[in-house]
């Protein structure tokens, strides 16, 4: 019984998870003492009083105050043992240690978008140490997205136009699933990430070695920033249609418009379709990106346009 | 001629009017024609009305259910785009809740047994009646033409500010939802005024059918919650239209104010769709074992209970939503004392059995199934209350799972034990008794085949409204796809027996489960006016103890040679008969 029970969780890789589990594997246990106590009266009753003739009799029992009272009770009994324990747990959820390293990660359609305190980013990719605690700090750049952790029992949704938070102490080295779990759009099901575990020696020669965010030549920083800022999640950059239209060949191409209009894609173009992707909607694709209006600076913009000029 | 004492003050003359097995006239055979049946104000007609359109809905909503299980065969594309996927989902919840579970059982059923079951003619305001179910087609219309423009792709549940964005039919669906809201509310006055005013005498509070102390509660739910659903979609639609700030944080709203207000509405609403569940549950429990309900006033006042404290648990859908610490705690701890009602509920079901004369019919077989699944439902909301275990499961199948359990084992199984128990008495026939316990088979195993695995992959860490999955769940999806298929042909069986007893089964007598309660005193099917007589009720509807005789009685008429007809030589043969009872 027990296998089973523990077969229904994933391995636990935090120490907040063992409050959750022991609280799920008592409910379950006494949920299933009820249960079967309840299928067996049903069955036990069905066979012992079945209809002999139609003419049985019944005896009138109305109610019986003893018995009725020792149901209410008990089983509220047990439910106060249940919210207290789910509440201390859930204190424990909501606090994070002082020591805490934080992460910032940032929500949107379809990605999530890392950044460390060295100014090191990067996408769907959760980089920490092993055994400190770690502050995970959610923002969302469009709509609702929920950040859940299986392996870690936590979940936050990640909401526009507020911070919020979950925080973790990976126990070992190695890789766990992160999932969202508000519904986002077409590309709510990708919307995955790794949280990716090192010690605490090697976790510091990955940041040392991806301090300072972008760099290099404008075409370089433009290529970095289109990964980061998960341009290629719905942008393929070898002609393959995704939810978007290829990167490739795109620069000074003719478009056709939802609107029957053409346009030639330039400058002016790109700048607009990066900042106000509704305005100009390429024929046969869905308008479902998020503005990146506030996002993304100018010079960001020029590096990204540069790049796209390489990829004929 | 007799007398009997109906409450503690009038002395009525009664007589016995026992219900004919072969009624010449009854509602189906006055007012025929396409014509008659739209614009009856029969409550039972237009009960009817409401029971086929449900089917209808359901058909389509569980195709759909059918057609995503298939696509969840793979961890990939299996046969349809990502954008379909979403927009079946979305369809699927919200013809499930808003055009199925909602008006399933009060408006379907309710309707046609309710003004019986007091002895009534119809209902208070039977014209109210028909235009509630005008409202209900109106709603369905508008719904209708959003899908013939873009779909719907936002989730039943409409969270902003995705259904601010989304380029979908929202305002269509949501203006279909502010019109079935009407619907809703409407026929929760109709029943409220029903229960309080039109009740035959002798019919107390406290010898009220359990099944109308359940559309009470749901009714009083409706009218006070529904409106909230109506100022939500309303402000959800000012957003979208004139570009009001209220839940898009772009516009300077708030998205969880959204969610307070949407689920303030929906909280409430799945107990309009599981209280009159709870009521059919009574009546079929009662007549197949032949005994007084155990603890009548526990599971009346349950009814009620459940509605009240239903108002003030809706924040536990938003545990991990970013609602303040202290709403979360108090929601938490609330919803625990809304399972304690419940739980009662089900023991007393349990204790009614004990010593009863049990006969396992098909109505009673959806009964057991209905206490196992629920009971499942229930115990899975327990885990889903506990705060700490919810941040886990919240959003997962297991939530899927869990309402499944309480929606479909809950609302649909006892929808099927009461239509298999008023059948007879809605068309007067009976069915194949062989095949509606081999449909019930398919049911169950169907049902558990489909929605046990997706507690597992929930817990596990499966999201739900997933197009594709991680391949470690490959297996979970794989079975739960086979049980829906096999649900599927469940209902299939279901159909096909039902429709061969319209046009061909045999003919049902007035009672034929020997239940006691007032509806079954009516021929079967009724008559138009349900009883042709005014009955007079001196015992309790499970007073199982008592003889049959003295829950036939109405009103003495006066025979002076102006009454004629079957139904009065009846009376006339069993008069005598009659007199020999000596009443209060």
């Amino acid at each position: 019984m027990d296998r089973l029970f523990e077969f229904m969780l994933p391995e636990a890789k935090s120490p907040t998870a063992d409050s959750t589990d022991a609280l799920f594997h008592f409910i379950n246990e006494v949920s299933l003492i009820f249960l079967i106590g309840i299928t067996f009266a049903l069955i036990y009753f069905a066979i012992k009083y079945r209809r002999r003739s139609e003419d049985d009799e019944t005896p009138v029992i109305t109610h019986n105050n003893t018995l009725e009272i020792t149901w209410s009770v008990v089983p509220l009994l047990i439910t106060f043992v249940i919210f207290g324990w789910g509440y201390t747990g859930w204190l424990n959820l909501k606090s994070v240690p002082d020591n805490a390293y934080e992460i910032q990660v940032s929500g949107f359609k379809w990605g999530w978008n890392v950044k460390y305190d060295n100014g090191a980013q990067t996408l769907n990719e959760i980089h920490v140490p092993e055994g400190r605690p770690v502050k995970i700090v959610l923002q969302s750049s469009d709509v609702l997205h929920s950040f859940f952790v299986p392996d870690y029992r936590v979940k936050h949704d990640v909401v526009p136009g507020r911070y919020t938070y979950v925080w973790f102490e990976a126990e070992e080295v190695g890789e766990s699933q992160v999932f969202c779990t508000e519904y986002c759009g077409t590309g709510h099901s990708d919307m995955l990430a790794k949280v990716i575990v090192h010690t605490e020696e090697d976790f510091q020669t990955w940041l040392e070695k991806n301090g300072g965010g972008v760099s290099g030549t404008p075409v370089e920083q433009g290529e970095q920033l289109v990964q980061l800022q998960g341009c290629t999640t719905c942008h393929s950059d070898d002609g393959s249609r995704l939810i978007g239209p290829s990167f490739k060949g795109l620069w000074e191409s003719e478009e056709t418009l939802s609107d029957g209009s053409t346009v030639t894609v330039d400058e002016n173009y790109l700048r607009e379709s990066i900042l106000n992707p509704g305005a100009k909607i390429v024929e046969s694709y869905d308008n479902v990106m998020t503005p990146y209006e506030g996002r993304i600076s100018d010079e960001e913009i020029t590096n990204i346009i540069e790049y796209l000029k390489t990829l004929k | 001629m007799a007398t009997a004492e109906v409450s503690n003050k009038k002395t009525l003359k009664v007589q016995r009017f026992k219900p004919s097995d072969n009624p010449s006239n009854t509602y189906l055979t006055d007012e025929k024609g396409v014509w008659a049946w739209m614009t009856t104000v029969d409550h039972k007609k237009i009960g009817i009305m409401y029971l086929v359109s449900v089917a209808i809905f359901f058909a389509v909503g569980g195709a759909l259910a059918l057609l995503l299980r298939t696509e969840l065969l793979t961890p990939a594309k299996t046969f349809i785009e990502a954008d379909t996927y979403n927009q079946l989902f979305t369809l699927h919840g919200a013809i499930m809740v808003f055009f199925v579970l909602v008006p399933s059982i009060p408006a379907a059923l309710g309707n046609f047994i309710m003004p019986m079951q007091l002895g009534a003619k119809d209902v208070a305001f039977p014209k109210l009646n028909l235009a509630s179910f005008y409202i209900y087609v109106a709603g369905a219309i508008f719904t209708f033409i959003a899908l013939a423009q873009h779909g719907l792709d936002t989730g039943w549940t409409f969270y902003t500010p995705y259904s601010t964005e989304s380029s979908s039919s929202v305002i269509w669906v949501t203006m279909g939802v502010f019109i079935l809201g009407f619907s809703s509310i409407l026929t929760g006055t109709n029943f409220i005024t029903t229960i309080h005013k039109m009740r035959a005498p002798g019919i107390t509070w406290g010898k009220l059918p359990l099944n109308v102390w359940a559309l009470y509660a749901t009714s009083i739910i409706q009218v006070l919650a529904t409106p909230v659903l109506a100022i939500t979609v309303l402000l959800l639609t000012m957003e979208r239209w004139l570009g009001f700030g209220i839940f898009d944080p772009a516009l300077g709203g708030d998205p969880v104010l959204f969610q307070h207000f949407f689920w303030f509405y929906s909280h409430p609403a799945v107990y309009i769709m599981i209280v009159p569940g709870f009521g059919i549950i009574s009546e079929v429990i009662s007549t197949f074992s032949k005994k007084t309900v155990f603890g009548y006033w526990a599971i009346a006042l349950s009814s009620l209970a459940i509605a009240f404290i239903g108002f003030l648990v809706w924040g536990h859908h938003m545990f991990t939503s970013g609602q303040s610490a202290v709403a979360t705690t108090v929601f938490s701890f609330l919803t625990f004392l809304v399972g304690i009602p419940t739980g009662i509920k089900i023991f007393n079901w349990i204790a009614t059995l004990y010593k009863g004369s049990i006969k396992m019919d098909t109505p009673m077989i959806y009964v057991f199934i209905f206490l196992f699944l629920f009971s499942i439902g229930g115990f899975t909301g327990i885990m889903l209350g506990a705060l700490s275990v919810d941040i886990h499961l919240h959003d997962t199948y297991y939530v899927v799972a869990h309402f499944h359990y309480v929606m479909m084992g809950g609302t649909l199984i006892a929808l099927l034990a009461g239509l298999h128990f008023w059948w007879p008495k809605m068309t007067g026939k009976l069915y194949n008794e062989k095949l509606a316990k081999i449909a019930s088979v398919f049911i169950f195993v169907g049902f558990n085949v489909t929605f046990l695995p997706q507690f597992v992959m929930g817990a596990q860490g499966m999201p739900r409204r997933y197009y594709n999955y991680v391949d470690q769940f490959t297996a979970f999806h794989q079975t739960s796809t086979i049980g829906s298929y096999l649900l599927g042909v469940g209902f299939l069986i279901i159909l096909y027996y039902l429709m061969h007893s319209l046009f061909k089964g045999a003919k049902s007598p007035a009672n034929p489960w020997g239940s006691r309660g007032l509806e079954w005193q009516a021929t079967s099917p009724p008559d138009f006016h349900n009883f042709d007589h005014t009955p007079v009720v001196i015992h309790g509807p499970y007073d199982y103890h008592q003889p049959m005789e003295e829950f036939q009685l109405g009103l003495a008429v006066d025979t002076n040679g102006h009454d004629s007809g079957t139904a009065k030589e009846v009376v006339d043969k069993e008069r005598d008969q009659w007199k020999n009872y000596s009443l209060g």
